[in-house]
């Protein structure tokens, strides 16, 4: 699991970077770059080497389950391996063109990782307009896949917690099975037949909360913070753990196009801006900060999934982005609390408004992408 | 592009539309006539920002915004396409040039679209600044203009009987649009704020209808919520000596770059109309000074007789009451000093209470405010009769820099900027 960002691993993270930064001279020559992955550190042995193919052997001697990345511009994953078990060394073989990278380790695999700088230099081969947006729609669906992997596995948890009663269980893993869902909820949501069962509202249904129709997430959730009784949740439980396997199933399968990545980015930021910042959308936990984070990173997927077609297009446009997503990322940042955030009924007027502003500020620039990846059909 | 073709019958109106008006004008009646002279442009460019003595219109979109980005570079950039977007519509055109279609169906349109077809309905876009845009709450000076502060330009002081709401009083920077249709108003201010997310954020915003003051003579004076005739002895523009002499900031009043321009003071004022309504006509009467119907002073018969404050009533005592509103607001009180009140109603629906929520949303400029709004609402604070029947409940201060010249580069507080 991903776990939103956690303030201490934010803090070592700041402080490792000062320790991996470049030093002249570091350059590979030639054969695997070693990365020693631990607790608190993330030593690269290069921090420079040629355009082509780049191989790292990532060794996890530290005592967390680590993951390695290579980023590009935008927080674009370049490549990743995960599930690094203490001991455990293993390689990531990626292809890499000129340019600038960043490397992370994850230890505990949550937050944005220790981040290191990465130099890609020579000449590379650069892709056309066609096989940019070919391989954003690649990127993404490798995105979506992974997410919709997790999104099984912690609804299967959070699901089996309901089962057995266990309600404190239950409340914990709600809002962190809910975070795979809203990575992707705009492939997600292309099943019509299956969103309204799983993630419908008791205002969609006539009788509201006592409609039996009323199911999915936020049944359960009425049930673990309304009713705070599960006597009547395991047949919710296990509709909802069927249903979000057919979603997994079938969003893995499911052919997306160009536009949709550029329209679901927006339409994440819609969502924050009209279910999340009004508390709507979790009107019974107040987990909403959570969705709202993972909207912001489902959003900033797709966007990093097409950069290379937004450089090509707006040379400006990308570094606008960057700068926006990372000032949404810090106002949310704010409340960060343990390994998620704080209820969205602790927060001001004012401090809801001024992550409203940093929405809608995102908001515009976003909803010029669609156009721009268009422009080249 | 023009969102719609407007025929001007004068000459005048045709050369301030420019060249999309100059084609054919044909002949209309007289209720047409009419219906021309509130659908064309004001001209948006020249010595003084328009909207404080062109003749006010029907309409009101005023709106506060807080500066959210830190950036002076981006501030300067925001200035100017909001520059270019207001000269824009206020010629009747959409607020890009890509119009409200854009030609690429990907992409959400330039502008926002609810103005197609509607004339340039006599908009106009004046801004200003406020003393937070220069030092903002913690004292820190953002922008590097702090020094430039007009000594003037300060919160307005609380005066008796406040009931001023933080969340709607304030602002960095204030646009005022007027327009003889409502939706052009509202669709100029929209659009700024679209413009501006990320490097402003709305405060607060207040839509007004029929206008409370007349700015020209040839305005007929309007009459507030309460049924009066009020500001009848407005500044108008016609009044060439007083407006150079109150109106606007000369050399030497403060930093240069405001030559030119002017201060606004904005009051919410909330009327609590069911006990007026409920009040004997004598007592409203005795309230404004003046008589309902004409609107002239107790003392008078015609609505711009002057009121003889000296005059005594059968049983001896003033004709026109010590705490009436003429008497203590009256320039006479003040040392003559006059300010341009440009005023809307506003009816923002009801209370919880089932009481219209109403009143005046009051618009004044002014050379010297502490001369003008300040020392006027010090004596009617704690003496005018009216003052049982309505309540403030916002309160806000800008300096309006002075107007943009049409050179395709000048931009709203340019010279601010500049230095």
């Amino acid at each position: 699991m991903r776990k939103p960002v956690l303030v201490g691993t934010a803090a070592l993270a700041i402080l490792a970077m000062a320790a991996c930064t470049e030093k002249p001279g570091d350059t590979a020559s030639g054969g695997p770059i070693a990365v020693k992955a631990t607790d608190d550190s993330c030593e690269v042995s290069a921090t420079k080497t040629k355009a082509g193919t780049v191989t790292f052997k990532v060794s996890n001697k530290g005592t967390k389950v680590t993951e390695f990345y290579v980023y590009g511009k935008g927080d674009r994953v370049m490549s990743e391996v995960e599930n690094i078990t203490p001991g455990l060394t293993r390689k990531l073989i990626v292809e890499l063109p000129a340019g600038k990278y960043q490397t992370a380790c994850k230890p505990g695999m949550v937050g944005d990782g220790i981040r290191g700088k990465f130099t890609v230099t020579g000449k590379s081969e650069k892709l056309d307009a066609d096989a940019n947006v070919k391989q954003a729609v690649k990127d993404y669906e490798k995105y979506v896949s992974q997410q919709a992997d997790s999104l099984v596995t912690k609804t299967k948890e959070f699901t089996d917690a309901v089962k057995a009663k266990k309600i404190d269980k239950a409340k914990e893993l709600f809002p962190v099975a809910r975070t795979y869902w809203e990575r992707i909820e705009p492939v997600a949501e292309k099943f019509g037949d299956l969103d309204p069962k799983l993630d419908g509202r008791a205002d969609d249904h006539p009788k509201r909360e006592k409609d039996p129709q009323f199911t999915g997430f936020h049944r359960l959730e009425y049930d673990l913070w309304k009713k705070k009784d599960l006597s009547d949740s395991a047949k919710y439980a296990k509709q909802l753990n069927d249903g979000v396997q057919e979603v997994a199933k079938r969003a893995k399968s499911e052919k997306v196009a160009p536009l949709d990545l550029a329209n679901g980015a927006k339409g994440l930021l819609d969502e924050v801006a009209t279910m999340k910042i009004t508390g709507e959308e979790d009107r019974y936990s107040h987990t909403d900060l959570w969705d709202f984070a993972a909207n912001l990173e489902g959003s900033q997927a797709a966007i990093a999934a097409l950069r290379p077609v937004i450089d090509d297009r707006d040379p400006k446009l990308g570094k606008q982005l960057d700068d926006l997503f990372s000032k949404a990322k810090k106002e949310l940042a704010k409340y960060a609390e343990g390994d998620g955030y704080r209820g969205w009924d602790k927060l001001s007027k004012d401090d809801l408004k001024k992550l409203s502003d940093a929405i809608n500020a995102l908001g515009e620039p976003v909803s010029k992408v669609a156009g721009l990846v268009s422009k080249g059909k | 592009m023009e969102r719609r073709q407007v025929f001007a019958l004068g000459a005048a109106g045709a050369a301030a539309a420019g060249a999309g008006f100059a084609a054919g004008a044909t002949m209309a009646s007289p209720a047409e006539a009419h219906d021309h002279d509130a659908a064309k442009p004001v001209g948006f460019h020249g010595e003084h920002q328009a909207g404080i003595t062109t003749p006010a219109q029907d309409r009101l979109h005023f709106a506060a915004f807080d500066v959210t980005t830190d950036s002076r570079d981006e501030l300067i950039d925001l200035l100017k396409q909001w520059t270019k977007a207001a000269s824009r519509m206020c010629s009747g055109d959409y607020a890009g040039p890509g119009g409200a279609v854009s030609a690429n169906v990907d992409l959400p349109p330039d502008d926002t679209g609810e103005a197609q077809g509607l004339p340039a309905s006599g908009l106009t876009v004046t801004v200003g600044f406020g003393p937070s845009l220069f030092r903002d709450k913690h004292g820190a000076d953002r922008f590097g203009i702090a020094k430039h502060r007009p000594k003037l330009l300060e919160d307005l002081p609380g005066f008796a009987g406040d009931d001023i709401d933080e969340s709607i009083s304030h602002g960095d920077l204030c646009v005022q649009a007027c327009a003889n249709d409502p939706q052009v108003a509202v669709h100029a201010v929209r659009n700024l704020a679209r413009i501006g997310f990320g490097k402003v954020s709305m405060r607060w915003s207040q839509l007004g209808f029929g206008r409370t003051a007349s700015t020209s003579a040839s305005q007929t004076t309007p009459r507030n919520l309460l049924g009066f005739k009020d500001g009848t002895h407005n500044l108008k523009s016609e009044d060439s000596g007083d407006v150079k002499k109150y109106l606007w900031i000369a050399d030497g009043d403060g930093p240069g770059w405001l030559i030119g321009g002017s201060y606004v003071v904005t009051r919410k004022i909330r009327m609590m109309i069911e006990p007026w309504d409920r009040t004997m006509l004598s007592e409203q009467e005795q309230i404004f000074g003046r008589d309902k119907s004409e609107g002239a002073p107790l003392t008078g018969t015609k609505e711009f007789d002057a009121p003889d404050f000296t005059a005594k009533d059968s049983s001896g005592q003033p004709a026109i009451a010590a705490n009436s509103h003429v008497r203590l607001a009256h320039p006479s009180r003040h040392k003559g000093v006059r300010m341009l009140r440009r005023g809307y109603s506003y009816v923002d629906g009801s209370d919880n209470l089932g009481r219209l929520d109403c009143g005046l949303f009051f618009i004044a400029y002014q050379r010297d405010p502490e001369k003008a709004f300040i020392s006027v609402q010090d004596s009617l604070s704690t003496s005018d009769g009216l003052n049982e029947y309505i309540r403030h409940t916002s309160s806000g201060i800008f300096a309006c820099p002075p107007g943009v010249a049409d050179d395709g580069k000048d931009y709203w507080g340019r010279a601010l900027f500049a230095r």
